[in-house]
């Protein structure tokens, strides 16, 4: 970290509220206390609703868990946050009592803290570098829960604060995409003074938040709160709207927006291109997700209908794979199964998801993979053809290469099929916009310090300049562009106010516009 | 939110809406659609955009009543809203002038098919219409389509109008008489499948303009994917329109059937709803 970074903590870790905590436990008592299990709903309820499985804890639970941090001088786990939580400080306003505090700490660094604190993988980031994980070899201080808690608590206090905002500027800025990246975004250049409008192509504002990741691990109305607390900042939302199609970046630069963030994500799905994926019953899992997220297909009050059946695979093994079989188990599978040419131990997906999917009932099949899909007469997947893998060298990933064992072929029956193969950058916004620089992967090229694009007033964040990452990422670089963003903005009007003291009469403006 | 601002019936079944949507009014072009939803409890479906007026800014969407949510949007009047109207999607028509085009339309595949016909018009091509349906009541658009044509010819199931026959029987008349340099053709799978077969006799190159199940309508999820040529290509974002030839017109009717069954019980729901009200 660098050095005034410390300083910084420092100062807050000396402060006399800090100290006095400290001194009220030994840190010999506060590591022999065991970590707290965060309270779910029981497995064989749970699986048939969307109720949310984590349940949060109570106060009491808070305040141990925090007692659990011996306050580091040398505060590793910030240095595994990809935004740089004062992590230590959180959570000793926790151990303080003072939730409201901690919530507000959080803030300071993360837009949507109740949303991270719900879907971060916080095993491989902050509570991998916690003191407890590194030095005493024991389970982490469970800073995601705590996370949760404060944000949580600050919500149904209905104290949120609302931080400051600055004084308007009336400069018109953009984003393109409402996912996660681009509500970061928002709620900082709004701050900052600016007049932003969010565009969005769905008819709802979220991302992935939304039409991805489902109501048991992330309720809608987190999302929505937060949505809310930005419309009050003054945030505009506009649905229903595709940037590069509705109208493109250079109708909006005409209509007097500023620069653009792009937070349009990685939206389209792949498929593995094997005989029969097209037969009806098979699904990406964006469609099942987004059918059943978004439009509700799974209430038949709602329109949109969805094949919801009784042997359902899903092929992959990431978070997104585990969302959809978990929905499909929910919605009335008798056999819902994951199907994974690597092992279990290579799976993508959080830890947290497979220990619940595991729980719920789901069937793990590791090292097998699909290679074709069979139908009935009206074109309905009935049956698939799994061929077993085995584990043979590491590959560039570092991760054992999944192999063919020839031979091994047999099939199953199925009546529902979800493809979670990944996915890859929506190339709406390129393909409207040719100057606009990309990768070979479709991800929009992006200067890492700065967010900035090659087409000086457009900034990326997030899956879209990533390819599929994570949700605190696409947070992170939000916000980055919108600090850089504000940058180039002030560095632009500075130099136009410039060339204005050089006009001294109509004539010298003229001649100047002229060239 | 969109306000209907003019509805008239082409028939019983079929209905015109124009509705205030000033964004896509001045982006669309000929081919593009929209995807609509009706109320917050409504699902997604894409409608082409027949016509566009930029001085008014409404767009016109032509909807033939064929299931809960068609009849939904065909049963509001002027000045209902329609809850989200998204678009203009899809790539526009690729419009030159080729010579002559044979354009075929079915039922309410002729709405999309009109701006089509006027582009190609415009770019100076000679154009010969053939407008299909099952009777009388359900040819619609023809004024506008003789506007745009140098030729239009009828062709009924029952013979109540025009000729007696099916749209390929008008198509191969013009075929045998005179070259055709390019086929279009927007309608029902099962129609465009037995143009595609027609035209591929007599080696004319056919784009046809595809009606799948959407969601998204933007590349998202993959509701609407086909086969063309052998790999699977999305109609929302790689279409609407792909060389006739190539496309599986089989696997398109099958996956168009997907919910076939939900629909028939949602229908049935809806209409005992609906007589009690
Ligand atoms: C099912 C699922 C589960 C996941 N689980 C986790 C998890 O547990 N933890 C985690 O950290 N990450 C998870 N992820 C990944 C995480 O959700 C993404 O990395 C994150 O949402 C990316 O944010 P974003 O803002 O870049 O894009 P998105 O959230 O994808 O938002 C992009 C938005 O832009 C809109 N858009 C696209 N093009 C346009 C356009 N041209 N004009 C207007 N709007 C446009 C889209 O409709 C969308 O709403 C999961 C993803 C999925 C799909
Ligand atoms: S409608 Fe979703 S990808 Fe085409």
């Amino acid at each position: 970290m660098d050095s005034s970074i410390l300083a910084y903590l420092k100062k807050e870790r000396d402060k006399e509220w800090r100290v006095e905590l400290r001194n009220k436990l030994k840190a010999k008592d506060r590591t022999s206390m065991d970590r707290l299990d965060m309270p779910e709903e029981e497995p064989g309820f749970r699986n048939k609703n969307y109720v949310e499985v984590n349940k949060g804890l109570s106060e009491e639970q808070a305040i141990h868990e925090a007692q659990r941090c011996i306050d580091c001088a040398n505060p590793t786990c910030i240095e595994g946050c990809p935004v740089g939580i004062n992590i230590p400080k959180f959570v000793k306003k926790i151990e303080a009592g003072d939730f409201l505090g901690a919530a507000k700490t959080l803030k300071e660094t993360n837009a949507l803290p109740a949303v991270c604190g719900r879907v971060c993988p916080q095993e491989v980031q902050c509570e991998q570098t916690c003191f407890y994980t590194q030095k005493l070899k024991k389970p982490p201080v469970a800073i995601g829960n705590l996370e949760r808690f404060a944000a949580d608590y600050e919500r149904n206090s209905g104290k949120i604060s609302i931080p400051e905002v600055g004084s308007r500027n009336g400069i018109k800025v953009a984003s393109v995409g409402s996912g996660p990246a681009g509500l970061a975004f928002a709620g900082d250049m709004i701050k900052m003074g600016y007049d932003v409008t969010v565009f969005e192509a769905l008819h709802e504002i979220g991302g992935v938040l939304k039409y991805g990741i489902p109501e048991f691990r992330l309720p809608n109305k987190v999302v929505d709160i937060e949505v809310e607390n930005l419309k009050q900042k003054g945030v505009k939302f506009i649905t229903n709207y595709i940037v590069g199609k509705t109208g493109t970046i250079e109708d909006l630069r005409k209509q007097g927006f500023a620069a653009f963030l792009i937070g349009s994500g990685a939206g389209l799905p792949s498929f593995m291109n094997i005989p029969g994926e097209n037969f009806i019953g098979i699904y990406s899992s964006n469609e099942y997700l987004t059918r059943i997220n978004l439009m509700n297909a799974a209430d038949p009050e709602y329109d949109t209908p969805v094949i919801s059946g009784k042997y359902v695979a899903v092929i992959g093994g990431g978070n997104t794979a585990m969302d959809s079989v978990r929905t499909a188990k929910r919605i009335g599978a008798k056999r819902a199964m994951i199907i994974y040419r690597r092992s279990i131990e290579e799976m993508p997906a959080r830890d947290e998801e497979i220990k619940h999917a595991q729980e719920e009932g789901i069937e793990f099949l590791n090292l097998n993979n699909p290679i074709e899909y069979f139908a009935d007469e009206k074109g309905r997947v009935n049956k698939m053809k799994i061929q077993k893998m085995r584990l043979g060298e590491p590959d560039d990933s570092g991760r054992r290469r999944p192999v063919p064992i020839e031979g091994s072929e047999y099939t199953i029956d199925v009546d529902t099929v979800i493809v979670s193969v990944g996915v890859s950058p929506n190339p709406l916004i390129p393909q409207s916009m040719k100057e606009l620089d990309v990768s070979s992967w479709g991800t929009i090229k992006v200067n890492k310090d700065t967010m900035q694009s090659s087409v000086p007033d457009v900034f990326a964040a997030g899956d879209i300049v990533r390819g599929g990452a994570t949700v605190i990422l696409a947070m992170g670089d939000g916000r980055k562009a919108a600090a850089s963003m504000d940058r180039y903005i002030k560095d632009k009007v500075r130099s136009i106010l410039s060339l204005v003291k050089e006009f001294n009469t109509i004539g010298d403006i003229l001649s100047f516009a002229n060239k | 939110m969109n306000r209907i601002v003019e509805k008239e019936y082409f028939s019983e079944s079929v209905v015109k809406l124009v509705l205030e949507a000033p964004e896509i009014a001045k982006s669309r072009k000929a081919g593009h659609f929209v995807i609509t939803r009706l109320g917050k409890k409504g699902e997604r479906i894409p409608l082409t955009i027949a016509e566009a007026d930029i001085e008014k800014w409404t767009i016109t969407i032509i909807i033939q009543k064929v299931g809960v949510s068609s009849i939904k949007l065909a049963n509001l009047e002027v000045g209902d809203n329609i809850t989200d109207v998204v678009g203009p999607l899809g790539n526009p028509t690729h419009i030159e002038k080729v010579g002559t085009v044979l354009a075929s339309g079915g039922g309410v595949g002729v709405a999309p098919l009109l701006p089509i016909v006027e582009a190609f018009k415009n770019a100076g091509n000679k154009i010969i219409t053939v407008l299909a349906a099952r009777k009388k009541e359900l040819i619609i658009l023809e004024e506008q389509m003789r506007n745009h044509s140098d030729e239009v010819i009828v062709m009924t199931d029952d013979g109540s109008y025009g000729k007696k026959g099916l749209v390929t029987h008008g198509m191969e008349e013009v075929i045998k008489r005179e070259k055709v340099d390019l086929a279009i053709t927007v309608g029902p799978a099962i129609m465009m499948k037995y143009v595609a077969l027609l035209t591929k006799e007599y080696n004319i190159p056919t784009l046809a303009s595809l009606n799948t199940i959407m969601v998204d309508g933007t590349g998202m999820c993959g509701a609407c994917r086909i086969t063309v040529g052998g790999k699977t290509k999305f109609v929302c974002v790689d279409g609407p329109e792909f060389d006739a030839h190539q496309v599986d017109f089989d696997e398109m009717l099958n996956r168009l059937n997907a919910y076939k069954h939900y629909e028939d019980k949602a229908y049935r729901t809806f209409l005992n709803k609906y007589r009690k009200a």
